[in-house]
């Protein structure tokens, strides 16, 4: 462990003062830094958790509602396009949630925080999730509009790939022993990775694709009716924050595991020990 | 509403499949993910125990 030679060290090397600066912001009780300490972090997200859950399903249930029941049919496709409500939210989510893992690649790479590494982890399989949704409506919704499941063109290649990469990133990090390492190769891939996010995005309008033009684009006003965006846009709000809430529990399982030599974990797990008798 | 009934709400303008075969298996996943989410939870827990009481009774260490 980095602490052992401590205090031994008459000249401590720039990463190690680095190292010894961030830790002591972290036992800072009022820097916000504290909450990057595992310790710490770990009640956080248990408290927050649930809150983020109980809104996600509320929106949830309120812009199902919206889909089926308020927004009209469309003049073209019918009734066959409510499947936007849930496709495009997923796409969204998809590729945001990628850049939020490359984000935590950046920051684990330039803080060495564990913390981290262990988020990037925990957002993986539900950034698959939503990319296999995308995907899997999208196939759906095409072959009514456009006669055919599948196409390979621009929009949906680039999409395939970012599941590709979403299943490298869980595969790369199961397959290495190291944790310090498999969090160091996962958290590379996810930042070369994330450059094919904007190709996805700005693929509909650099290449001629039949996937049609972005839905929502600050720039100019939208092109569908007022009803439907803001039915897109709460199933967007329910999709981002189930996926707070699927993340903030998932990365409280790995903090456990990862951090099971400590103290603290070890007081946890006999109160958990206590509960699971009860 | 602009259902007339609910068979019309369910046929979906004829593309019943379409729409609902995206909502179900979307949903379905959700369910999954949850519920392995807490399974997983679980299993590291009992784990951890195991471990713990193992390592406790290596080191002859109080609990």
């Amino acid at each position: 462990m980095r602490g052992k030679n401590r205090g031994m060290d008459a000249t401590p090397g720039r990463r190690q003062r680095w190292q010894q600066g961030i830790e002591a912001r972290q036992r800072s009780p009022r820097s916000l830094w504290r909450f990057a300490a595992p310790q710490q972090f770990y009640p956080l997200a248990g408290r927050l958790a649930p809150w983020f859950a109980a809104l996600a399903a509320v929106l949830a249930v309120a812009g199902l509602y919206l889909a089926f029941f308020v927004a009209p049919t469309d003049a073209q496709q019918g009734e066959v396009y409510r499947v936007i409500f849930l496709h495009v939210p997923a796409a969204w989510m998809s590729m945001f949630l990628y850049l939020v893992m490359a984000f935590w690649g950046i920051v684990g790479w330039v803080l060495n925080t564990r913390l981290s590494f262990m988020m990037a982890h925990a957002l993986a399989p539900t950034g698959a999730i939503w990319c296999f949704i995308a995907l899997w409506t999208g196939a759906l919704w095409g072959r009514p509009t456009w006669g055919t499941y599948w196409v390979w063109d621009a929009r949906l290649t680039s999409q395939l790939l970012l599941m590709f990469l979403y299943l490298g990133y869980l595969a790369l990090t199961r397959a290495i022993e190291d944790p310090r390492r498999a969090d160091r190769a996962g958290a590379l891939l996810a930042i070369v990775g994330s450059i094919n996010v904007p190709i996805i995005y700005f693929s509909v309008k650099w290449w001629n694709t039949l996937h049609q033009g972005a839905s929502v684009s600050l720039t100019r006003a939208p092109s569908m009716a007022t009803v439907m965006l803001v039915t897109m846009l709460v199933m967007a709000f329910a999709a981002w924050f189930y996926s707070i809430a699927v993340a903030l529990w998932r990365v409280r399982t790995l903090i456990l595991e990862r951090e099971r030599h400590t103290d603290w974990v070890a007081a946890e797990l006999d109160r958990l020990a206590v509960k699971e008798k009860e | 509403m602009h259902w007339e009934s609910w068979s019309a709400f369910w046929d979906m303008g004829g593309r019943g499949f379409y729409v609902w075969g995206s909502y179900g298996v979307s949903f379905a996943l959700i369910a999954l993910e949850l519920y392995f989410l807490h399974r997983t939870r679980k299993a590291v827990i009992r784990r951890l125990l195991r471990w713990r009481a193992a390592r406790l009774e290596d080191t002859g260490e109080d609990a």
